[in-house]
């Protein structure tokens, strides 16, 4: 992963625009948040191999960056991303690494399902 | 520590192994005992990819296997069972299907002590459903033909509600091989290890009970 360039990011976003895609969306804390700090409400969510066609999509922010994609009765949406990558099978893995290197938003995009 | 006829470790992620377990599992391996590991999950939903990150969420799941390999090498484990689940969703699996794959695996094994997590006292969701999948096989043999089932805990409560292990292994003769098995899990280890290095080179007393002492809870049925 490196840490994203805009226009990187942008174009490939633009690229998987009005096809089939599968989405990977996660927020996580964490399973120990709680365990090690129990004032800390953890929370967190994920989705895999959910399957949209967008009409729009963004990335935009100082850093870290905000992404969002126009669906046909809705949006995906995901803050706090630091990171990208397209890897070998032209997939867009986006991220967010916190202080100390770990992930705590993903939001990928792939024109096969994820694994 | 008891010469075992053959231990059977189940634990959810690569690494689960390594903290509070692996220096039991070489001093096994040490006396001739066979050991195998069943681990159910690849990790591939970790938080820890390297700072800076040298993995991503859809490369993480192949490392790890790399890095449970080596791990389980470092130990002498001869038997490693990748159980193919997806970290975060033992909960959510099928309580009979757990059930029935860790009764195979006692049958197949015939194993004198099985080591898993204590239910309700292991924090993650993944290692309270593995317990509890261990705990739920091993209640269905008849109590005389039993393994014994040595659990971990770590939860707040767990001395509390548990009250001291009855079972704790000085593990300080292959405190090395603890170590190189935890090494071997570098996506997530590495961060930890390098705070640590100091405090052990300190010989800091509470970094190396932590290191040295295995602690176990025989589960009460």
């Amino acid at each position: 992963m490196d840490p994203v360039i805009l226009h990187e990011v942008q174009e490939a976003l633009d690229r998987f625009k009005d096809k089939e895609v599968y989405i990977h969306l996660e927020t996580t804390n964490g399973a120990y948040a709680s365990h090690n700090n129990e004032s800390f409400f953890s929370s967190g969510a994920y989705i895999r191999n959910a399957k949209v066609t967008y009409e729009r999509a963004k990335i935009t922010g100082e850093g870290p960056f905000r992404t969002g994609l126009k669906i046909p009765f809705g949006w995906v949406y995901a803050e706090g991303i630091t990171h990208f990558e397209i890897d070998g099978k032209g997939r867009l893995l986006l991220a967010g690494h916190d202080f100390n290197g770990k992930l705590a938003v993903a939001l990928q995009i792939s024109e096969t399902p994820f694994d | 520590m008891e010469k075992e006829r053959h231990v059977l470790v189940v634990f959810p992620h690569p690494d689960d192994e390594a903290f509070g377990v692996s220096g039991t599992i070489a001093s096994y391996i040490n006396m001739g005992t066979p050991v195998t590991y069943a681990c159910l999950t690849l990790g591939q939903m970790g938080r820890n990819m390297g700072n800076p990150p040298f993995a991503n969420r859809e490369t993480l799941s192949a490392i790890r296997k790399q890095e449970l390999k080596d791990a389980v090498r470092a130990l002498g484990i001869s038997d490693l069972r990748m159980l193919g689940f997806r970290d975060k969703t033992i909960e959510f699996e099928d309580e009979n299907k757990l059930t029935n794959l860790m009764s195979s695996l006692i049958t197949e094994l015939n194993p004198s002590l099985v080591i898993t997590f204590y239910p309700g006292y292991s924090v993650h969701p993944d290692h309270e459903a593995t317990g509890a999948a261990v705990v739920r096989a091993v209640e269905k043999i008849p109590e005389a033909d039993r393994p014994k089932l040595h659990c971990v805990a770590f939860s707040r409560n767990c001395v509390e509600e548990l009250g001291q292990p009855d079972i704790v292994h000085d593990i300080s003769a292959v405190s090395d091989i603890k170590l190189d098995a935890i090494r071997a899990h570098r996506s997530q280890t590495e961060l930890m290890l390098a705070e640590m290095a100091e405090k052990l080179k300190e010989k800091d007393p509470k970094t190396l009970a932590w290191l040295n002492n295995e602690r176990f809870w025989t589960y009460k049925f």
